[in-house]
């Protein structure tokens, strides 16, 4: 009876989703504030049936109720419950209810925060939000019903989950990922909700801010976690693929961090106000768009997808909806935004703008290549694909001018900026930065490349922008400390983000040009050298885990005569799907990671086998670098302005 | 000039200067970086480039998966059962490459027709097939087709 509850449930929150997106909103417009206090109850009706019916969803995986369609075919009784339990997501029915959830959980908590919002506003940002909700749960209900049952027979056992899914990545990655896309449905509402109401003032966009940060906070963390995922559990030792699924997420990242940027110039210089409802507009609309990339069939092929079109055909349809009606509300409506003030080619507005346009022109080039192998298949044009060196092109140059002005831009003050003194600094740490990351890694590897040259000199030049910073604010202090706590938080904020971009780019430079890759043969008791690193081959056992068999290979590695680290690579056979996975062991620390992974058994018996080597410097970088971005991005928030708003708007 | 107007003017250019150059960027850099994808019967009626990254497809036939003593390197045969390719590959082979199960192959031609591959992809579970695959044989199958 369970999954008809849960179905019964999904109906009601589509309702409430209904009532949320027409009644507030036609109180907004015509001014009635009776009207306009219903978006609260609505909004908290959707929240609990859209909880109800993923609970009921979670709890038909957990208990193995194969009558549930989606149950019998992504999870089996021998899975661990918690794999039992992530696999809710790892299909695209329950992707999809997780993903209006988190929006409904994302309306309460605007309804719960924003209490000092004027009644209208938060109306309006709710009836919104209520009417993505309507979309999507439409879209669930008519074309995915996760709760489909296989009666009067249900299976006995279930056909198992994917075994690349079957790991802690895959219970954080969606989550976090979807919480980060979903958030910035936020603030498109606020976004919109300005335009609908007419008023733009500066209140607007310090309720819409901190918001922003947290959704993007997330979608760093959900890339970042995608990423690793991606590293160990594919076994190969890839950490980005330029994958179309990768760019359907990086493409509103790149769009949101511009967006926090655009943002922080609104709030602070009353300036760009039309340019961040734009951002805010089109970091929603990547975020559907990367929706109707991986939910539709798009990209398997154009072709398979128009031959079974209800999804995409859905998908794309509120995407549409969402992009046009939003922007003829922008055509109409923008010139009523007055922006007043101005600015000197050396301030910190102009930096940020021109952070903003490289950072959408690599936005919309990821776009460009993603989709370009999409119209040649929709075309009829020769079938192709968009290699890795484009987006790598086209990143790292436009990468290496938003570092170098980066490394200015973070010390200008608003407005107008007297660089006349700071040339000295500059050319200095210019200098400095040239000559360190040309001296350092030659004296430590022996190596000289001109891509490891040019990339440290970018993170070195940027530290000395960061100490700079630090520098400056207690330069009128009696006190470090105080100078420190004197900042603010957002100053903290922006400081460790940019900070974890300076470390994630180390990582990306030093791993993509100095790791090493070989394959050999090797059988037990062999051992080859590589770079320094002599690995031992000791021998082959059986592993027989919770429903899969295993040949687990038993490495050691030696450095000199040091050993320093034992690697336990597997190749794994899973019994219900008969499906193969390579397991890579991994031994490593904060400088660098070994990586090996068994290929192929080159004999019947199993005992000799093909073997890939890795060494991999710097890699963990990467996603330290991310979390850094992202504590960075959470900690902006707490600064004491945001909450003084909160007791200014109470009094 | 005003000082408002002239800014305003300075963004402008400033914006369309930088949407210049990266337009400009991004054809060059995609100009460089296709690879188109040819069938085995496109190959085999020489319609492809030759030592040009292209992308090929097909199924692995039965039986033509030759290692070659002592080192990584294998041949193999991509069919799409109109014609074959010879397609030399030197390293790890993907867990689920198997004969008789389609593959893509991302490499340059030569001039004798062998196709050395620098990296192969197999569909990655086992019920997908790689769409560019049931591409080739539909192309193969339509031309036997209208052959007869």
């Amino acid at each position: 009876m369970f999954p008809e509850f849960g179905l019964f449930s999904l109906i009601l929150a589509w309702l409430f989703a209904f009532f949320l997106a027409v009644v507030p909103l036609t109180g907004v417009i015509g001014k009635r504030e009776s009207l306009q206090r219903t978006a609260l109850g609505f909004a908290w009706a959707v929240f609990f049936f859209n909880s109800v019916a993923f609970a009921i969803l979670i709890h038909a995986f957990v208990t193995d109720d194969f009558s549930v369609s989606i149950v019998s075919q992504n999870s089996n009784s021998l899975l661990p419950w918690y794999y039992k339990f992530s696999a809710t997501w790892g299909n695209h029915e329950g992707s999809m209810i997780m993903w209006v959830f988190m929006l409904s959980a994302w309306m309460v908590s605007v309804s719960l925060f924003a209490q000092t919002l004027t009644t209208e506003l938060k109306a309006a940002v709710l009836s919104v939000l209520g009417i993505i909700a309507f979309g999507f749960l439409a879209f669930i209900l008519f074309t995915s019903n996760p709760f489909a049952r296989i009666l009067p027979v249900p299976p006995a056992e279930g056909s198992d989950l994917n075994p690349l899914l079957q790991d802690i990545g895959l219970i954080l990655h969606p989550p976090t990922l979807y919480m980060g896309y979903v958030g910035f449905s936020v603030a498109f509402a606020f976004a919109v909700s300005a335009l609908i109401t007419g008023r733009f003032d500066a209140s607007w966009v310090r309720w819409s801010r901190p918001w922003t940060n947290i959704a993007w906070a997330f979608l760093t963390l959900g890339i970042a976690l995608g990423s690793w995922w991606a590293y160990y559990e594919l076994g190969w030792g890839g950490w980005w693929f330029w994958d179309p699924v990768e760019n359907a997420s990086f493409m509103p990242w790149l769009i949101g961090t511009a967006l926090i940027h655009s943002q922080a110039v609104t709030e602070k210089r009353n300036l760009f106000k039309s340019w961040s409802v734009l951002l805010a507009i089109f970091a929603f609309s990547f975020s559907l768009l990367g929706t109707f990339l991986v939910r539709s069939g798009v990209l398997t092929s154009v072709h398979a997808f128009t031959s079974d079109p209800n999804r995409g055909l859905f998908i794309l349809g509120i995407l549409g909806l969402t992009i046009i009606g939003s922007l003829i509300l922008y055509a109409i409506n923008a010139h009523k935004i007055k922006t007043s003030g101005q600015f000197k080619l050396a301030s910190r507005e102009s930096f940020i703008l021109m952070n903003n346009i490289l950072l959408v022109v690599i936005a919309f080039a990821v776009l460009f290549g993603t989709l370009l192998p999409l119209l040649a298949d929709l075309f009829h044009w020769r079938k192709l694909s968009v290699g890795p060196p484009f987006f790598n092109v086209i990143f790292n140059i436009l990468m290496v001018v938003l570092l170098a002005l980066l490394g200015i831009g973070q010390l200008l003050r608003w407005k107008k900026h007297n660089l006349k003194s700071w040339w000295p600094f500059f050319i200095a740490a210019g200098a400095g930065a040239i000559v360190i990351a040309l001296v350092l890694p030659w004296t430590l590897t022996g190596q000289l490349h001109w891509q490891v040259w040019l990339g440290l000199a970018l993170v070195f030049w940027v530290i000395g922008s960061l100490v700079k910073a630090i520098l400056d604010r207690s330069q009128n202090n009696a006190s470090m400390m105080s100078a420190m706590r004197k900042a603010g938080l957002g100053f903290w904020g922006m400081w460790l983000a940019h900070l974890g971009l300076v470390i994630s780019t180390t990582g990306v430079v030093l791993v993509a040009n100095l790791d090493i890759e070989r394959d050999f043969r090797m059988a037990a008791g062999d051992s080859v050298e590589m770079d320094n690193y002599r690995f031992v081959f000791d021998q082959v056992s059986q592993q027989q885990g919770p429903n899969y068999t295993a040949q687990k290979g038993h490495v050691s590695v030696f450095r000199g005569d040091r050993e320093v680290a034992q690697v336990n690579p597997e190749k794994r056979y899973y019994q219900v799907k008969g499906s193969v996975m390579t397991e890579a062991g991994i031994g490593g620390n904060l400088f660098r990671d070994i990586y090996v992974s068994m290929a192929e058994p080159l004999n019947d018996e199993r005992t000799v086998w093909s073997m890939r080597l890795q060494v991999k410097p710097f890699v963990r970088w990467l996603w330290f670098g991310a979390i850094l971005m992202a504590a960075g991005g959470i900690l902006s928030i707490t600064d004491k302005r945001y909450r003084m708003a909160v007791k200014g708007g109470r009094s | 000039m005003n000082p408002k107007r002239k800014q305003r003017l300075l963004l402008v250019l400033l914006g369309v200067s930088g949407v210049t150059i990266a337009v400009a960027l991004v054809l060059f850099a995609v100009r460089q970086n296709i690879n188109y994808f040819y069938t085995p019967s496109e190959i085999a009626g020489d319609m492809a480039p030759h030592d040009k990254t292209i992308r090929a497809g097909g199924m692995v036939s039965n039986g033509s998966v030759k290692r070659v003593d002592g080192t990584l390197q294998v041949y193999f045969t991509v069919t799409d059962f109109a014609a074959n390719v010879e397609v030399l590959y030197d390293g790890i082979l993907p867990d689920l490459f198997r004969e008789g199960d389609g593959v893509v192959v991302i490499g340059k031609l030569d001039d004798k027709g062998l196709f050395t591959a620098n990296s192969v992809l197999a569909k990655h579970d086992e019920t997908y097939m790689p769409p560019e695959v049931t591409h080739a044989l539909e192309q193969a199958g339509q031309t036997t087709t209208s052959n007869q």
